[in-house]
């Protein structure tokens, strides 16, 4: 049985696995991405100062993260920094980026999954009981019961999916305010931004933020209590997707009075982002520096479509400030593409690479996930706990939002608590928790910027020139999670550029080192809780676990059927083929 | 219903869309923001004289897999007729790359392999009523088709021919823009459904294949900051709410309609909003155009000659403005009345 391509992701992806329907678990899994177009190979050579107008292609639910993450390391690499106003115009484009991307995502995407639709053909049991349970927050969000949120899922017909749809335009709306145009900026410099900064331009953002808190408020319980009913009614469920917990965050939202761009002061001004990075293992803060971070970073092969660099020449061999530089960290990458025929049973089988991080009190290379980049901005931000804004707190278990009044709702404090699992759950949960992050850190943004208009400081861009030689990186957090740019100029041309967005961490493939990627690692093993036998079997919790970490990659999932039997090819509009291999 | 209703000459269509081209998947996300009208406008049957839309694409579907799939394999084999066939992403070059694939939607059930998207467009592109390239990749090869790039990446009408013509007689419909603007698309789509139904005549496009009534005018010709350009008052950096074509607008020479139209619900945009126009609805994009942040070559000539006689349409303009700043001389607060008014004229 197969699916290919996953539907509801940006991208496409492939998960392969084999399946014990006797012991309701999955026994392997492989991930596999089939799209190549190669930007660090097209950028060499061209002008350093077009990188976040190329760059931003990437991606087109995100390339505005990879166009800022650009900047950043642009910024770095001509030694400049964009004045206060402009960082902060800066930070409400990527703040109103994830309130569009997660609702969109969440609603519009994941929650297809658990819509009345979608449990019907999977666990009728389940709905049967959703009808009668009811939901906790009802006076809050409106749905008397689990199985009318269930309901107001279902696409393109359920009441919620319509609104999320309307509240994607709108927060998208304010993203075009800051930075012109949705997905690829057009106000977006190194330097700062062209966005014009009258006070009209604040106004025409706040308005309209206003106009979706209802939503937010409304959104929050209406997850929590569907999630909370899983764990209820699956005894069992939170093991669904679950894995070690090694989660990586970047950072997100700069403070202009603590950034200057500069590597050597890299580690302060990266604690002070409104969203602290960091590496979560096993419950612990392992790091909160971005230079540590920076120097573990290695690239691996090992089921890659791609020839080794182990022979090219090294870009940067010490970072500036006189640490070691390893040959498979992105600064000295060589991209060399090779296509070739898939081999899903010993050999390589995709166009991602594998990203690891090394651990240097344990010798590992650790196959960090971001949780769909949420879960891990909110643990990080929770445990560090440096964030105090008013709107949002940190208290070193957990994170406060604090939102306003709004329309229908009073003014409401949510806390995301640290959980107990890197789950399926938790990690759509944190999705949804972060979109009212963003929103009362929008608030926040927005009081600063007002004050600088008020103040007269109106000046958005600085100026600068582009040095003969130079190097620079970029740590930001898309919406899926870490995000980093690693720019090396020779001749005042681009040399060297390695983008490394969350899905290459969250989809990679088995590395050298044998070690599965997080995806491969989150389904392998799992409890199967769906009803349906293997005639017709959706496999909805791997759908939804492959779903929770967000992919943004092609997809396919071949399933295998235990004993080793594989399903003949029927050519019917319901079932799909199996392969070997 | 009401009697206004009309009957369509087709009363079904299926939308196969495939963004599995060298793309970024930015042209569907940007579909969904459009107003005008909205995706689930068409999909519910909102506007009137449509046909029914079944939309098969990978983002939005419910189905997934080979559920999903389904649809591109019965039209393939000419069981789903009518339908129109959506294509994002530059198309690889797969002749260059011995066993492997570049891109690639679905597996081959026979094989296992991965089959790739050139090959859908092989198989579905000619049983088309009516195929739409959307997106700068997809239209004309885009950015993953910049020199240097290792795929050989190139636009649909280079690979199916500028002269093709699908079932339903139709040139490639070309909807360029990085990505797509949302109403661009969706007005587009919407031509077409109507002339599915027999409503309206064939598309207008021009020689590079794009509507002719959305890409006929230059950026510039519906730019708000065109007025700075005619006084010769230019910026120079990005902190300036100035013409932007000193410091990379290439606006003045791209068929684009987003200054005049926004982004999405009037918001946002480029060089009016403050961001420079590179050109990314144009054939030649991107390479034509770098380094974006330059003054493109032609902009030196025509900036220069506005410079002359701007600087003197701007002061004299200035004259004219103070003296339209100020208010006639007979309103006042005082106990004459010195307007002109003569009660005894009648």
């Amino acid at each position: 049985m197969s699916w290919d391509p996953i539907t509801r992701i940006i991208g496409n992806l492939g998960i392969y696995t084999k399946i014990d329907f006797n012991n309701n678990e999955v026994v392997e899994c492989k991930s596999t991405s089939s799209l190549f177009r190669g930007y660090s190979v097209f950028m060499r050579g061209k002008d350093p100062r077009d990188s976040h107008f190329i760059t931003s292609r990437i991606c087109g639910i995100c390339g505005d993260n990879h166009a800022t993450c650009s900047v950043y390391a642009q910024n770095m690499a001509y030694g400049i920094k964009t004045p206060p106003l402009g960082e902060w115009i800066i930070n409400l484009g990527e703040a109103a980026e994830y309130m569009f991307d997660h609702t969109l995502f969440q609603d519009n995407l994941v929650f297809v999954d658990y819509c009345e639709q979608i449990v019907k053909e999977t666990n009728p049991s389940l709905l049967r009981r959703a009808e009668t349970t009811e939901a906790p927050h009802a006076d809050v969000h409106g749905y008397r019961t689990i199985a009318d949120i269930m309901r107001a899922f279902n696409p393109f017909t359920g009441a919620m999916y319509r609104e999320a749809l309307q509240v994607s335009r709108v927060t998208r709306e304010m993203f075009c305010l800051m930075e012109g145009r949705h997905v690829h900026p057009s106000t977006l410099y190194p330097g700062g931004v062209g966005t014009v900064a009258t006070p009209q331009l604040f106004t025409d953002y706040l308005s309209r933020l206003l106009r979706v808190l209802d939503f937010i408020k409304k959104v929050v319980p209406v997850n929590d209590d569907l999630f909370d009913f899983f764990y209820e009614a699956l005894p069992g469920y939170e093991e669904v997707g679950r894995r070690r917990i090694m989660l990586g965050c970047w950072g997100s939202f700069q403070d202009p009075a603590v950034v200057d761009y500069d590597y050597r002061t890299m580690g302060e001004w990266g604690r002070g982002m409104f969203v602290t990075p960091g590496i979560v293992l096993d419950g612990e803060l392992r790091t909160t520096s971005l230079v540590d971070i920076n120097l573990g970073i290695r690239i691996l092969l090992g089921s890659s479509y791609y020839d080794d660099w182990q022979n090219e020449e090294i870009f940067v061999s010490h970072d500036p400030l006189g640490n070691p530089v390893d040959r498979r960290h992105p600064w000295n990458q060589t991209t060399l593409p090779k296509p070739q025929k898939r081999d899903l049973a010993d050999g390589n089988y995709s166009w991602v690479m594998s990203p690891r991080w090394y651990d240097d009190r344990t010798g590992d290379h650790l196959a960090l996930d971001t949780g769909g980049g949420a879960l891990a901005r909110l643990w990080t931000t929770a445990l560090a706990g440096i964030v105090d804004t008013g709107f949002v707190r940190a208290t070193g278990h957990s994170v406060e939002i604090n939102l306003p009044k709004s329309t229908l709702l009073p003014e409401m404090r949510f806390e995301w608590k640290v959980p107990q699992w890197s789950n399926t759950i938790e990690r759509n949960r944190a999705r949804i928790y972060f979109i009212a992050y963003s929103a009362a850190m929008a608030f926040h943004f927005l009081d600063k910027a007002m004050a600088e208009v008020r103040a007269g400081r109106t000046k958005v861009f600085t100026d600068f020139d582009v040095p003969d030689d130079a190097i620079g990186c970029g740590f930001h957090e898309a919406v899926r999670g870490v995000l980093s740019h690693h720019m090396v100029i020779r001749d005042g041309k681009i040399a060297n550029y390695h983008p490394y967005p969350p899905t290459p961490w969250n989809a990679s493939p088995r590395d050298s080192y044998g070690t599965p990627g997080p995806y491969e690692d989150a389904v392998q093993g799992m409890h199967i809780f769906e009803e349906n036998g293997p005639e017709n079997f959706k496999g909805i919790d791997i759908m939804r676990t492959v779903r929770s970490f967000d992919p943004c990659l092609p997809c396919g999932v071949h399933m295998y059927l235990g004993d080793g039997k594989v399903l003949k090819q029927v050519h019917s509009p319901t079932l799909g083929t199996s392969v070997s291999g | 219903m009401s009697e206004t209703t009309t009957d369509t000459a087709v009363d079904e269509v299926h939308i196969l869309w495939t963004s599995e081209g060298m793309s970024c998947d930015g042209d569907t996300v940007s579909v969904t923001a459009a107003s005008q009208p909205s995706l689930e406008e068409v999909l519910l049957g909102l506007v009137p004289g449509l046909p029914k839309v079944r939309l098969h694409n990978k983002v939005l579907a419910a189905e997934t897999g080979s559920d999903f799939m389904a649809a591109f394999h019965q039209a393939a084999e000419g069981g789903l007729r009518p339908f129109v066939f959506v294509v994002e992403g530059s198309i690889p070059n797969e002749k260059i790359n011995g066993e492997g694939y570049w891109t690639s939607m679905g597996n081959d059930p026979v094989t296992g392999q991965p089959i790739t998207v050139n090959q859908w467009i092989d198989r579905l592109a000619p049983q088309a009523w009516a195929v739409v390239a959307i997106g700068t990749c997809a239209t004309y090869g885009g950015i993953h088709a910049m020199a240097g790039n290792p795929t050989g990446s190139m636009g649909l009408g280079d690979y199916l021919g500028h002269d093709f013509r699908s079932a339903g007689g139709l040139p490639i419909v070309n909807v360029p823009g990085c990505p797509v603007q949302p109403d661009n698309f969706m007005e587009t789509l919407t031509w077409l459904l109507y002339q599915a139904a027999g409503l309206a005549p064939m598309i207008p496009l021009d020689k590079q294949l794009r509507p002719t009534w959305l890409f006929g005018k230059t950026v510039h010709e519906g730019c708000d900051r065109a007025g700075y350009y005619e006084q010769g008052d230019f910026a120079k950096d990005y902190n300036s709410p100035k013409c932007q074509v000193k410091v990379g607008c290439w606006g003045p020479v791209v068929n684009c309609n987003v200054p005049k139209r926004g982004w999405m619900g009037g918001i946002g945009g480029c060089p009016n909003v403050g961001g420079i126009c590179i050109g990314c609805t144009m054939p030649g994009f991107p390479d034509k155009f770098m380094p974006f942040m330059d003054q493109p070559p032609g902009a030196l000539v025509s900036s220069t000659a506005t410079g002359a006689y701007g600087s003197l349409i701007r002061k004299l303009r200035g004259i004219t403005n103070r003296t339209v700043n100020k208010e006639p001389k007979w309103r006042h607060n005082e106990p004459e009345l010195t307007s002109g008014y003569q009660p005894e004229q009648r």
